[in-house]
């Protein structure tokens, strides 16, 4: 393999990796944080050992969203150093600014809020934890507000050396850099997918407690209560912005809501792809079935209007950018957001059945529910990592939209040697998976063992 | 507007003064642990004295990344491709010590503890090693080409002044870890910890010592300064030997703090003897990186400048505050979270 393709690969492993940590850390810190402020407003016992439970396996998933993201500050330099040239004057600094305003918040009151209890009063305790739910969610706005400068670029303008070729961007409007309008579509969405994978993290252990008849019942039922609200409310959300965030893409990226809906030709009114499959090339459709209409409903709340397809954007691109192919893995992108959607909608019906449940205080469940909430605890990280990819995957071949390509972007291998890209590539993926074994067997041993060993300990 | 970058270079010289004196002893705290804790519960003494704090600390790294990032994406572009395997290597070890401090105490089998404490001691040795290595390397000068391009592989990186820099930054943080926990413990474990201090004493003056004869006789660093550091070696290495006598005079607090400034003169000296050049190059000085070439545009440098203006001291605020809130020495009676 190329190394252009193993560094591809390894972005992609670590980055995944670590998204499957960041989520929790975001939703669970604001459900914690709420749980505290209840105990702290009624100092009720109940809802110090929901803190401390919930607490703790914030935690132990902290910690690993912590460590992954180490790499995630360095690679850029590390296998993307041409990328890190090209638009480091403007990268950068959400970068920056992220550790400066996010990291040092959250990592810093995270340390009193573990080693605080009984050692500041209690509303300083409280405030501490609302500053790690706050430090969490803003690193988020910064990332995006990086992230959204390679999805939709703004703010900069393009410098060239005496030969005029383009040899890097510069930003000039910061305050369009921030309020790009993308972020203000993707943070959100990533907030409440975030609130979504807390809620059904903690659906699910709850309703383990509540099958098992553990000690402390009303604990584990006051949670599922506060955990199906918190995620209704969230799902609900993220389904409202992930459609006017398609709305938004389709004006800043046709290809990829073409390439997502595998959508070849133009059509008016398009129609929504149930099920495609393709040829082996993945760039010819050979068998489809279709709901007519409902992409132009989607894309345009009308009945009316042209979605465009594949190969005319191909066309279009070529005549404005230059010959190249254009078209994104579209195997990769259509499988991808039929998993996010899939997933979404899913949890959706699961959280309205139990919203009946809970808001009449009945906790009787059918014996199906233990099984399939379990299960469901891993509906939103699949639902987040496809989400991801296909943000990711659906810009190629383009790493920065329409000015540099991911080709372009990797460290020369004169400088990082394919063998090198590879022994870290293998020498991270071994860590991470031992990490993961650990992990999970940490989390499922503490939420086993339940609030009042929680309670107990630290 | 040139004076932006110089306040930039300063920046990026104060995170990392921040990083090396602070993330400094609870490096050597953890590579301490396996030796100067003779059981669980002092193993967790130790483990607990920088517990609030080393996450804190470890910031100062992630934000020094990217300011250097921000600022002088060139340096940041060619440093970390150019180290590439030393720096896998480094973050292969801040990512074991980071899960090592919080999942060591969460299960009680001896051996699950026993396993974390030395992924504690190796993650935090490897760091301590490599940060000297490299800035070493980086003050020297590298093979850079005319493009920027790191040119000379990895082994290329392990020349004996260098490794002899690595060795000094393992030892000063040793001693400053060992330091740490003479004013952060109590009873046998502080005993112990001053005891251990006045021992690596000796090897890190040694060490010292060795790096400055090499690096008169080998290099060239000392006869060309970007800006003359006058008077600064001779204080760093005069603060070096007051931490002796400190030790020998039981004042642990004031020997920290003077091990801690042979820290930050030492990283002081580096930085304002390669102003301007952040990255020299070996191969020919016009292709050194400076904060000129190597730096963003002065509008980006104008916006991170506000930024920092105005976070810096909020942050170093509550930073401070943290420390006082836990300013308790730990002993093997106090409450142990970890």
């Amino acid at each position: 393999m190329s190394a252009l393709a193993l560094a591809r690969w390894q972005f992609a492993v670590t980055t995944v990796y670590h998204f499957f940590f960041v989520p929790l850390t975001l939703g669970l810190s604001i459900f914690v944080a709420i749980m505290e402020t209840l105990y702290v407003r009624t100092g009720k016992e109940i809802y110090r050992r929901m803190t401390k439970f919930w607490g703790t396996l914030f935690v132990i998933n902290f910690a690993m969203g912590v460590v992954t993201g180490i790499v995630q500050e360095f690679q850029f330099g590390l296998n993307w150093s041409e990328y890190s040239r090209f638009v480091g004057d403007i990268f950068g600094a959400p970068l920056a600014i992220e550790a400066l305003l996010a990291f040092f918040l959250e990592s810093t009151f995270l340390g009193i809020w573990i080693f605080g209890w009984d050692r500041i009063s209690k509303k300083l305790h409280l405030l501490s934890m609302w500053l790690v739910a706050i430090g969490s969610n803003l690193s988020a706005l910064w990332i995006l507000i990086a992230n959204s400068f390679m999805q939709s670029p703004m703010g900069h303008k393009l410098v060239t050396d005496e030969a005029g070729n383009v040899i890097r961007a510069e930003m000039t409007n910061f305050a369009e850099l921030v309020f790009n309008p993308n972020v203000w579509y993707q943070f959100p969405h990533v907030v409440t997918g975030g609130m979504v994978t807390a809620a059904f993290f903690v659906i699910g252990i709850s309703v383990f407690h509540i099958f098992r008849k553990s000690e402390d019942q009303e604990a584990y039922q006051l949670s599922l209560k506060y955990g199906t609200i918190y995620g209704f409310i969230a799902i609900v959300l993220v389904i409202l912005l992930g459609h006017s965030q398609m709305q938004h893409m389709l004006k800043t990226q046709p290809m990829k809501v073409a390439a997502a809906e595998a959508l070849w030709e133009s059509e008016n009114p398009a129609s929504l792809s149930v099920l495609t499959i393709g040829d082996l090339s993945g760039k010819k459709e050979i068998f489809s079935i279709r709901i007519p209409y409902l992409v132009t409903i989607l894309a345009y709340n009308s009945l009316e209007g042209e979605v465009k397809g594949v190969n005319e954007l191909q066309k279009m691109y070529q005549e404005k950018y230059g010959p190249g192919d254009y078209i994104p893995p579209i195997v990769v992108t259509y499988w991808s957001f039929r998993a996010m959607v899939g997933a979404g909608i899913l949890m959706l019906f699961l959280s309205i059945y139990l919203l009946f449940y809970v808001l009449k205080n009945r906790y009787d469940f059918k014996p199906w529910v233990k099984h399939v909430m379990l299960w469901s605890i891993s509906l939103p990280f699949i639902a987040n990592s496809a989400g991801w990819i296909l943000t990711e995957v659906g810009r190629q071949p383009w790493i920065v939209f329409g000015i540099l390509k991911t080709e372009d972007a990797v460290t020369p291998s004169m400088v990082v040697s394919a063998g090198e890209v590879a022994t870290s590539l293998i020498v991270f993926t071994l860590l991470y998976g031992i990490l993961m074994v650990v992990d999970v067997y940490l989390l499922k041993k503490y939420a086993v063992a339940g609030t009042i060993a929680a309670d107990k300990g630290h | 507007m040139e004076y932006l970058n110089t306040i930039w270079f300063i920046l990026i010289a104060v995170l990392f003064i921040g990083y090396f004196f602070l993330e400094g002893f609870d490096y050597g705290v953890g590579m301490l642990v396996p030796f100067l804790g003779k059981d669980d519960i002092e193993r967790r003494v130790i483990i607990n004295s920088v517990g609030t704090f080393w996450d804190g600390n470890e910031v100062w790294l992630l934000t020094a990344g990217g300011a250097m990032f921000a600022a002088f994406p060139n340096w940041y572009a060619t440093l970390f491709s150019g180290f590439y395997l030393a720096l896998i290597l480094m973050l292969v070890g801040l990512i074991v010590r980071g899960v090592a401090f919080e999942f060591r105490s969460k299960d009680d089998n001896p051996k699950w503890r026993n396993f974390w404490d030395w992924a504690l001691a190796v993650g935090s040795f490897i760091p301590a090693l490599l940060w000297g290595v490299a800035f070493t390397n980086i003050w020297m000068g590298v093979p850079i080409d005319e493009n920027m391009h790191y040119v000379g592989g990895f082994f290329n990186l392990l020349n004996p002044f260098a490794l002899i820099g690595g060795l000094g930054t393992l030892t000063i943080f040793l001693l400053h870890g060992a330091l740490f926990l003479s004013i952060k413990t109590e009873g046998e474990i502080e005993q112990r910890a001053r005891a251990l201090a006045a021992k690596l004493w000796i090897p890190t003056f040694i060490v010292y010592v060795l790096f400055i004869i090499v690096g008169y006789l080998k290099t060239n660093l000392f006869f060309k300064f970007g800006v003359n550091p006058g008077i600064i070696p001779i204080f760093t290495v005069l603060s070096l030997i007051s931490t002796y006598f400190f030790i020998k005079n039981g004042k642990m607090g004031w020997a920290f703090i003077l091990n801690g400034l042979t820290i930050v003169l030492t990283t002081v000296t580096i930085f304002m003897s390669m102003y301007p050049n952040v990255m020299p190059s070996s191969l020919n000085p016009e292709w050194s990186l400076t904060i000129y070439n190597a730096s963003s545009s002065p509008y980006t440098l104008k916006i991170m400048s506000i930024v920092a203006l105005i976070f810096v001291p909020i942050v170093l605020a509550y930073q401070s505050w943290t420390y006082y809130i836990f300013r308790k020495r730990v002993s093997t009676k106090s409450k142990l979270t970890y």
